[in-house]
């Protein structure tokens, strides 16, 4: 075994995604703790384009895997099982992403390492100690791993993007996947979420969660941004409950938004949902739960009631 | 055909809380079955309602406690249940080989043709044991599915599926049956349990196994991992709150707002 760390790249449709650049950072300060070299493998895609863009700082070799276009966990699988061969790494790192927990979990399985999935921080002293959240954000946990050799995944946004060029070495890997063994296809993609509105657009967005209990309260809140002139947008519970359509949704899996204002009402602020919003100006949240993670990021906050506090914010702006 | 949905019974943590040692002191937690899972339950039911003989099959694994949380599933149209539990699976974090290699004896036993688990439990949310599963019995997968053509399913064998990726993309993938898919919210509308569902439920059965039921022993759930710590995070907070009644708080906010220029005809 050496004291290499693999991390893995995540692209889609001709793009690197972020967390590719935040996987690099990870994959660095692991390596560094470790004492050894940190390659990052790229799978399908344009890897020549990418292995380019990913020979960034504190890597050092980047490998490419020139098969297929887009994700699929099959080829993935296959070709993470022949790289760790390859490399032999004392710890394997790869995006929490909805694909990420598409192949992650079965690279672990098949190649009997304990996996550590949505790591927001870790430490190394000859195994990987890992910080993660439970109960919706609510606590944090430190995790120890009984095994020198660890597979993980690392949450978005959690480590800063490494940015900077500089030559890594770049190596074609030789790989021909057992065909027999891709049993799943992938046969386009599909825009959700269009429609009359496009909340990315707003200025103002007045948005509701789960805090507004019953679906006939949700007009509560849009008499609020009616009187506001703002825009009406929700976390995904409310999408979920089939209360507004997949077009309101803020959050990873829906739209992300700029506004100048922000207003989250009855909204817990977990991680999905913050990472749709956080980018807006000015934030504001009013919620009953004084240790709700939306107060993390809010600049103005009200810790009351939503049924008590959304009329009389309506009667202040002459709403009706 | 048969349908195999793992199911979890999940605490819930009241706003306000103690830890002790490392768990959620009990006075603050709340049970149910994990919201994931009551997706994957739906999607299960739905799929029998619209087949002829299919059969439902929920397994969980927990302590004779989960029983009220299964018997909701059950009650919800599932056929049977099986709860695995040990005296060695009562540990802090069963890590996510250790799950799926109780499920995999399961599944070993029960050869279903589909099996649906929800994409996370909302207590450790580790979102693994779903695509592990899948890899330890040599089936195919897709992780996160929003959509299900159920008529497809029935029709061709084939699960064709939508996987609900950042941004709002949907990713459109077929899988060859027998496979395991990993449920997200909002792919249904879950049905609350009618009255004679709830009755039925009472005669319906969960058979209880133990790891030796299942060909196990202790050295086979020794998991990996060890939950060390549990703290409240740091509140890195630094908004402006107003107190007082809903009336001042409002005001005073309002007033913010006016000054960023919302709500000026």
């Amino acid at each position: 075994m050496s004291a290499d760390v693999l991390a893995v790249a995540e692209h889609r449709r001709g793009d690197l995604r972020d967390v590719s650049f935040e996987l690099v950072t990870a994959g660095r300060e692991l390596a560094d703790a470790t004492g050894g070299d940190l390659h990052v493998a790229v799978i399908s895609g344009d890897v020549d384009g990418f292995a380019e863009e990913l020979s960034l700082d504190g890597v050092d070799v980047v490998h490419t895997v020139d098969y297929g276009e887009e994700f699929n966990h099959d080829v993935y699988v296959q070709a993470v099982e022949a790289l760790y061969d390859e490399v032999d790494p004392t710890a394997v790192v790869m995006p929490n992403s909805v694909n990420g927990l598409d192949y992650a979990p079965a690279v672990a399985e098949r190649l009997a390492l304990p996996l550590v999935t949505d790591a927001v921080g870790f430490e190394w002293d000859g195994a990987l100690t890992a910080t993660r959240e439970m109960y919706g954000s609510k606590v944090e946990t430190t995790v120890e791993v009984e095994s020198e050799r660890v597979a993980v995944t690392i949450r978005g946004g959690e480590w800063p993007a490494e940015e900077t060029h500089d030559g890594a070495e770049v190596r074609a890997f030789d790989f021909e996947p057992d065909e027999d063994a891709i049993r799943s296809t992938v046969t386009g993609f599909e825009e959700v979420g269009a429609g009359d509105v496009d909340i990315s657009e707003a200025e103002v967005l007045v948005s509701v969660g789960r805090g507004i209990e019953e679906e006939e309260n949700i007009e509560l809140v849009q008499r609020l941004a009616d009187a506001l002139g703002a825009t009406l947008s929700s976390s995904r519970p409310i999408v979920d409950n089939g209360w507004l359509p997949k077009n309101r949704q803020v959050g990873q899996s829906g739209k992300v938004v700029t506004p100048k204002v922000y207003i989250a009402v009855g909204i817990s602020g977990a991680v999905q949902h913050v990472a749709g919003m956080k980018g807006a100006e000015t934030i504001v949240a009013i919620n009953t739960d004084p240790n709700a993670p939306i107060f993390d990021i809010a600049d103005y906050g009200i810790v009351g009631d939503l049924f008590e506090v959304v009329p009389e914010l309506i009667e202040e702006f002459g709403g009706e | 055909m048969k349908v195999l949905v793992t199911v979890k019974e999940v605490a819930e943590v009241e706003d306000d809380f103690e830890i002790d040692g490392t768990g959620v002191d009990d006075r603050y937690l709340e049970y149910d079955l994990n919201e994931w899972d009551d997706y994957a339950v739906e999607e299960a039911v739905q799929l029998q309602e619209a087949g002829d003989d299919i059969e439902v099959v929920s397994v969980t694994i927990g302590p004779e406690r989960a029983e009220e949380t299964i018997r909701m599933a059950l009650a919800k149209g599932v056929d049977r249940a099986i709860r695995v539990w040990d005296d060695a699976l009562d540990q802090d974090l069963l890590d996510t080989a250790t799950k799926a290699r109780v499920f995999r004896a399961v599944v070993e036993e029960e050869e279903p043709d589909l099996i649906l688990t929800g994409v996370q439990a909302g207590d450790d949310a580790f979102g693994a044991t779903g695509v592990a599963l899948a890899e330890s019995v040599g089936q195919e997968w897709a992780a996160v599915v929003n959509q299900l053509d159920i008529d497809h399913l029935l029709a061709e064998n084939v699960a064709r599926v939508h996987r609900e990726l950042e941004g709002g993309v949907e990713e459109l993938t077929d899988v060859e049956l027998p496979a395991v898919l990993t449920i997200q919210t909002g792919i249904n509308e879950p049905r609350y349990a009618s009255l004679r569902g709830i009755r039925q439920a009472q005669s319906k059965e969960i058979a209880p196994k133990t790891l030796a039921d299942l060909g196990l022993e202790a050295g086979d759930v020794e998991s990996s991992l060890f939950l060390t710590e549990m703290y409240e995070p740091e509140s890195e907070s630094d908004a402006t709150l107003f107190e007082g009644s809903a009336e001042e708080t409002a005001a005073e906010l309002a007033s913010v707002l006016r000054e960023k220029g919302v709500g000026a005809e």
